[in-house]
């Protein structure tokens, strides 16, 4: 843990990213600073150490591949199975020349999600290992652009109103791919909730001082 | 337009930079300017670029397919029986009258509920701002907030209509295929986001100077 833990308490400039309102605003370790006008966030307490977002980015990663190549529902009826991944439900889509929603399910539902999680392992492997990873403000920027697009919550909740919808038609099997999108939603939470992206620069910044 | 409020932080030379959150120093006082984070490399401003602009042309064009989203078929079901025709309101209807009432509520505020509100939102907040209204800044940006929080969420039915195309696909028994009405729903969902994305909550607050602050 960091040594200064809550003991810190300067005061620094601020431009509230919602308001513009120009302030002075303690700068705390343990506590979240809200604009005193708006009340948009000026500076997050601190998040998650390096070492322990990557091992949250790792975990993802596993996961993530398991919800992808697992079914994610299965269905029986009359002597027919079927079960498909999400990779599967935008290939389907794109057989019935519905290309724009296939794109959309496959870019929302796993590219982008794996791309953030690919982005945050390269930026913070080096990092925990002291060095600097090449190119970081990119794939800084390339994480905050994709992250907005990343449903995989969403996605989930569609996996349960499906599973009610079918439930008349036939016999449905939740399958591995849904455990392992429950723990994708998990670990991907918890790492967004307390992720310190002004830690990662001031590690980035120094890192680079040193090599 | 006229220039910045004296309380902002535009007004004395200090840019937030959107990408890595370094308050850098402006270079003009004119409006588009653009500079370089002498962090990131990114390119700051004192506003979002064209903000306005780019929020109007996404509202409307999700207004404009608004309404085939929620007119044509989403979902075109084959069954023994004969073809049926769904669209989201439908979708709706059938988990109610199924009995599962609390996912009916959920489909229908996702897929119904929040791209209208979303879209009247944005509208409210476009008109506002190019009014210069000074009406309720807090509470704009509160919804600016709101905004881009359930912004994702309307993309439940689509997930919906992609697993039952792919799961439903029973030979004779029963098959199901995404209607015209699923492209022009992602369609919404995507440009209400984009929209609520470039618009700048900033410029709520740009009519408002220091003395008005405690009436606000």
């Amino acid at each position: 843990m960091n040594p200064s833990f809550g003991q810190r308490h300067q005061t620094a400039l601020h431009a509230c990213h919602e308001c513009d309102l120009l302030q002075y605003a303690p700068h705390s370790d343990v506590q979240n600073v809200a604009c005193c006008r708006c009340g948009g966030l000026l500076h997050r307490a601190r998040g998650y150490q390096p070492q322990t977002s990557l091992a949250l980015v790792v975990a993802g990663l596993f996961v993530f591949t398991l919800a992808n190549v697992f079914p994610v529902v299965g269905l029986e009826a009359g002597g027919v199975r079927t079960a498909t991944t999400l990779l599967g439900t935008a290939s389907q889509l794109m057989r019935q020349d519905m290309l724009p929603v296939a794109m959309l399910v496959l870019f929302t539902g796993v590219l982008l999600p794996g791309i953030e999680l690919l982005a945050l392992l390269y930026l913070l492997l080096p990092l925990t290992l002291g060095r600097a990873p090449r190119g970081f403000p990119k794939v800084m920027r390339l994480i905050q652009m994709v992250h907005p697009w990343g449903m995989v919550e969403v996605f989930l909740l569609g996996v349960l109103v499906s599973l009610v919808k079918l439930a008349h038609l036939a016999q449905v099997h939740p399958g591995i791919g849904l455990w392992s999108f429950f723990a994708l939603i998990i670990l991907l939470a918890t790492s967004a909730s307390r992720f310190d992206a002004a830690l990662l620069w001031e590690r980035y910044q120094s890192c680079r001082a040193t090599h | 337009m006229s220039r910045y409020p004296l309380s902002s932080a535009a007004a004395r030379g200090w840019w937030h930079c959107g990408a890595c959150g370094l308050l850098c120093r402006g270079v003009s006082e004119k409006r588009g300017a653009a500079a370089v984070c002498p962090r990131c490399g990114a390119e700051v401003r004192a506003r979002k670029k064209r903000s306005v602009e780019y929020a109007w042309a996404f509202l409307l064009a999700a207004i404009i397919c608004y309404l085939p989203a929620n007119l044509l078929p989403i979902m075109e079901t084959a069954m023994l029986s004969g073809t049926q025709n769904d669209t989201i309101m439908s979708g709706v209807v059938f988990l109610w009258q199924s009995g599962s009432w609390p996912l009916a509520l959920v489909v229908f505020i996702a897929s119904v509920l929040v791209p209208l509100l979303k879209i009247l939102a944005m509208l409210l907040l476009l008109i506002t701002v190019q009014c210069r209204s000074r009406w309720a800044p807090r509470q704009r940006t509160r919804l600016y907030r709101l905004l881009e929080t359930i912004g994702p969420w309307s993309m439940l039915d689509i997930y919906v209509v992609a697993l039952l195309v792919s799961l439903v696909q029973l030979q004779s028994l029963a098959s199901i295929k995404a209607g015209p009405g699923a492209m022009a729903f992602g369609a919404v969902v995507v440009l209400t986001m984009l929209s609520a994305m470039c618009f700048d909550p900033r410029l709520i607050w740009d009519p408002i100077e220091e003395n008005d602050d405690r009436q606000a």
